[in-house]
């Protein structure tokens, strides 16, 4: 199946893959670190993790495997296959911390709407990419992407998972404003929407809204809503310049921090390798943008380049909510740090796309 | 392939919107590097401290008290260790749960509990509130199995004070109480919660009971789960105090007063240390130690016996016949009488318009000074206090240590009345009467002393020199090295003649040893002993003595006992008051002081001190 094409392996971005694997080790130490115990080093969930790691390298040698080009084709049925899965959980899925997200698959529980995500982009560059050009996008050109977003955004809100709908509805705008939205619509249409915006506010549940207040001020209720900003921000800047060292963290390993290794895994590994292995990780994130960056401006066709840009945006508006969350800048909301957080589906969604992306860049001089 | 040409197209309009993007982007990764820069460079310090503060506890040890012992090294004082459930509101996010099981689990009120939280509100945060003391184990049980349902509550070990011996020797021991807020102002290391001291030798002593608290740094988990001891400082247990009491004598003294309301007092004479201290009726301590209820402080400051007040040093009584000993001692030595002198005794004086009786109501006939001690015959005193005049007498009194405290080292101790005409004056705005002197001469009227002051008083008559009281015989510390030794301290010397000491010890050793003595129910076997006997009247009942069976019980006489022993070497000296008694000193209390020297010389005329060490066993038993 897997056809080894000398001119593909040529134009392999190895630097792509290399920045992916290092930041991919350095989350797998941090899961191992926010989840050893006072006895035992090595967790079952950090053999999961490691497991899926795994797991994710052939998803990503899969996502190579195929000229993309065979999504162009196939992408509303990707999307369609992404959105029954998401459709199934919200009926049959298994709930957890009050919101039902996963579906079960024999042992693994997989999260559907991390599939959703790269299915949206794919129908997204699907439908957008034969209309982008010198001229704006017309209104009759909005309305298919349009369509593809909302439903999946309306699922995953009502899960509900504020967090990655506002993903899915930022990579989506994204999307919409590479492939030529009119910047003056988006200020057109937010001063519309801004007036229901107290509206949408009560239809928030409470504890988003308490997230939201304590986003503004977390010293409102510290033992409450609060904590988490307070007990993060604590674990990250007690790390110092240079750290508390590895399995060190006491405010992870003491279980100050809430959702140590999901959610606020960064404040884990900044805790414990400080401002410079905050550095190192920022670092690698920023290498790996630009060469996701490059991927799309160098992809061959608008389609590839469409597919490149909107795994990209899915990837880094998780890095920077993410961070900015655990670093007090953003209000919480829960989602995972892309090659880092604890959680199988996660990492395979994103290994998986960055194997889009090395098949996009290898395979920008083919025919 | 025929779209294959469009397909090259890639419009550079997009490529520069792409670029745009990744521009945002890195902005955003730049501003989140300096929002590290800001928490981590900037406020690391800050964020570590509060890291610190978030993990380490800092729970202070308490010391062990203490331990008192008596003479011989039995245990008067113990500590034993206790569990207090504590709780700390921060280390749960759900107070009103953990509340709500932990009043469920201790079978008490929510709201009780609720109570104690607001009452602390003043507190540090993350320190412990004590809400439940000395846990039963059942209730231990309980908490240690349900540890999952009650996040943010702990077990703590404090030792806590015992008083094996209950209600004796309560007065003079003292007890423990929870610092005042009062005491935690006063002294920077008392903590809420902490013991301290509350009245007698606790108290006194507090500096060298208390010892030192140590402290721990602990780390906790975020649900205040401590983890391990990171840095320790031990705490020291306070010094160990022996006393000079002796439990085998205050036992038989106690045993000798019985249930009668009284005191016993028994020093040795020759420093002033303390052997037996006995007041009935007492308290338990162990009931202040724990924490008084209201209604049990109701009923022992109401009572109408006074249990709480220590009638040894505070009860100030009449000194009646035991008085005459001072008397006496001025009377030859001031040479207003000598051994020849001889007073006709015929059953009272006529003074002014007052006749004022002898107790013996026939007369005593012709009799030397002598012969007035060993029958106590009023009259003869009368007849000599008036040749002394009472400022004479009220400062041989003084000599005797009456009229002063005696200086022991109890708080509250009371003086006693020794009057004197500038007193009177001082006192009443009244100048002296002469008839007054004859009846203060025995021991009545003004004239007041407390059982310790009769104790030292006869102490002082048996060796010639007034020795400060005192109970503390060796403090040690907790390895081992003596700090403190008692050290006699005398108050001064009678000051008289070596043969009027004489002449009225030979008087008081036939008090106990002549047939007609008054105090020959003192007597024993093979030890010489001396005394006087002393029968204080209550309230006046006119000119006929009625039978104490005849006079309601709070109108009867006080019966005193003074005595040492033995006779020619002096290492006992004992006074004794019962009050209200069925007889007068003589009846009474001198068979009361017998059983106390029997004790202390172990005599074992009737078995009386197989009893005692039966008591000796079983230290719990109260009289």
């Amino acid at each position: 199946m897997l056809r080894i094409d000398r001119r593909l392996i040529a134009h392999f971005d190895w630097a792509l893959l290399a920045a992916v694997l290092l930041v991919i080790a350095c989350g797998l130490l941090t899961v191992l670190s926010a989840t050893h115990g006072p006895t035992r080093l090595v967790s079952p969930l950090f053999v999961r993790q490691a497991m899926w790691a795994g797991i994710g390298l052939v998803g990503l040698l899969a996502a190579i495997s195929f000229d993309y080009h065979w999504l162009e084709r196939y992408g509303y049925f990707v999307y369609a296959g992404a959105l029954v899965l998401l459709a199934l959980t919200a009926v049959a899925g298994t709930s957890g911390g009050g919101a039902r997200r996963w579906i079960a698959l024999g042992p693994v529980s997989l999260q559907t709407s991390e599939f959703v995500k790269l299915g949206l982009v794919v129908a997204l560059a699907r439908a957008l990419h034969r209309h982008v050009g010198e001229r704006r996008l017309t209104w009759r050109n909005l309305a298919v992407p349009i369509l593809l977003t909302l439903p999946p955004a309306a699922l995953i809100l009502k899960q509900p998972d504020l967090g990655t709908a506002i993903v899915v509805l930022a990579a989506a705008g994204a999307v919409l404003l590479v492939a030529g939205l009119p910047l003056r619509w988006v200020v057109l249409a937010a001063s519309l929407v801004a007036p229901f915006l107290p509206m949408a506010w009560h239809h928030l549940k409470p504890y988003q809204q308490r997230r939201v207040l304590t986003f503004i001020d977390p010293q409102a209720d510290p033992l409450g809503s609060g904590y988490h900003i307070i007990q993060s921000k604590i674990a990250i800047g007690s790390g110092m310049f240079g750290g508390k060292g590895f399995l060190n963290g006491t405010q992870n390993r003491l279980n100050f921090l809430p959702e140590q290794h999901t959610d606020f895994i960064f404040a884990v590994f900044a805790e414990e390798w400080g401002f410079v292995g905050a550095c190192v990780v920022v670092a690698l994130y920023t290498a790996l943008l630009l060469r996701c960056f490059l991927v799309a401006t160098r992809a061959r066709d608008p389609f590839g380049l469409l597919l490149a840009f909107g795994v990209t945006a899915v990837i880094f508006t998780q890095v920077l909510v993410n961070v900015g969350m655990a670093t007090g800048s953003l209000p919480v909301v829960g989602i995972t740090l892309p090659f880092f957080s604890y959680g199988g589906s996660s990492l395979l969604t994103s290994m998986f796309a960055v194997g889009l992306l090395l098949n996009i860049s290898m395979r920008r001089f083919t025919f | 392939m025929i779209e294959l040409t469009q397909r090259e197209v890639v419009p550079l309009v997009l490529r520069r919107r792409v670029a745009v993007a990744l521009a945002l982007s890195l902005v955003g990764l730049l501003m989140l590097l300096g929002r590290l820069w800001y928490l981590q460079v900037l406020h690391g310090e800050d964020m570590r401290l509060l890291s610190e503060s978030n993990r380490i506890r800092l729970h202070r040890v308490q010391a062990t008290r203490g331990t008192v012992l008596d003479r011989a090294g039995r245990v008067l004082i113990d500590s034993r260790p206790s569990f207090d459930a504590v709780l700390v509101p921060e280390d749960t996010r759900h107070v009103e749960e953990t509340i709500e099981n932990l009043a469920h689990l201790l079978g008490q009120s929510s709201a009780d509990m609720h109570s104690l939280l607001t009452q602390a509100t003043s507190r540090p945060a993350f320190e412990e509130i004590t809400v439940r003391r000395d846990l039963s184990w059942d209730e231990l049980v309980a908490l240690e199995t349900h540890q999952l349902d009650l996040p943010g509550v702990s077990l703590q070990i404090t030792p806590r004070r015992k008083y094996p011996l209950g209600t004796m020797l309560a007065h003079l021991l003292g007890y423990v109480g929870e610092a005042s807020p009062q005491e935690l102002a006063a002294d920077p290391r008392y903590r809420m919660g902490d013991l301290v001291g509350k009245t007698g030798l606790e108290k006194r002593w507090e500096k060298n009971l208390r010892g030192i608290n140590g402290g721990q740094q602990v780390e906790v988990d975020a649900v205040g789960r401590k983890l391990r001891v990171l840095r320790e400082v031990e705490e020291t247990p306070g010094d160990t105090i022996k006393l000079t009491i002796d439990l085998d004598l205050q036992y038989a003294a106690a045993h000798a007063l019985g249930d009668r309301n009284g005191a016993v007092v028994a020093l040795d004479p020759t420093t002033g240390a303390i052997l037996a201290f006995v007041n009935n009726p007492s308290f338990d301590p162990n009931v202040f130690a724990r924490g008084v209820r209201p209604d049990e402080w109701r009923a022992l400051s109401t009572d109408k016996h006074h249990p709480l007040t220590d009638r040894a040093t505070q009860g100030q009584y009449p000194p009646g016949s035991t008085f005459k000993i001072v008397v006496a001692t001025a009377a030859i030595e001031e040479g207003v009488v000598n051994p020849f002198t001889r007073i006709y005794c015929p059953g009272g004086l006529q003074f002014g318009n007052h006749y004022f009786r002898c107790w013996k109501k026939g007369g005593h006939g012709a009799m030397n000074l002598h012969d007035a001690l060993v029958n106590s015959c009023d009259v003869y005193f009368y007849q000599v206090a008036q040749r002394l005049g009472i400022d004479t007498i009220a400062a041989y009194a003084r000599r005797f240590g009456l009229g002063l405290p005696t200086g022991i080292d109890l708080e509250h101790e009371k003086a006693g009345t020794i009057p004197d005409t500038a007193w009177k004056r001082a006192r009443m705005k009244q100048p002296w009467y002469a008839g007054e002197t004859l009846s203060n001469a025995i021991g009545q009227g003004y004239v007041t002393a407390t059982p310790l002051q009769l104790a030292n008083m006869i102490a002082a008559a048996a060796v010639g020199t007034r020795y400060r009281p005192h109970f503390v015989k060796q403090v040690e510390t907790p390895e081992g090295e003596v700090i403190y030794t008692e050290q006699p301290e005398a108050l001064g010397a009678l000051g008289v003649r070596p043969t009027t000491a004489k002449q009225v010890r030979d008087a008081l050793r036939d008090v106990v040893n002549a047939p007609q003595g008054t105090g020959k129910k003192a007597r024993l076997k093979n030890v010489e002993v001396a005394g006087k006997t002393g029968t204080s009247q209550v309230v006046k009942l006119g000119q006929k003595r009625l039978k104490a069976a005849q006079v309601a019980w709070a109108h009867r006489d006080h019966a005193w006992f003074v005595a040492y022993a033995p006779f020619d070497a002096p290492r006992i000296a004992v006074a004794a008051i019962v009050e209200h008694a069925d007889g007068g000193g003589g009846a009474i209390a001198a068979p009361l002081v017998r059983e106390v020297l029997e004790a202390y010389f172990h005599l074992d005329p009737d078995g009386k001190t197989d009893a005692y060490a039966q008591n000796r066993s079983s230290p719990d038993r109260t009289f």
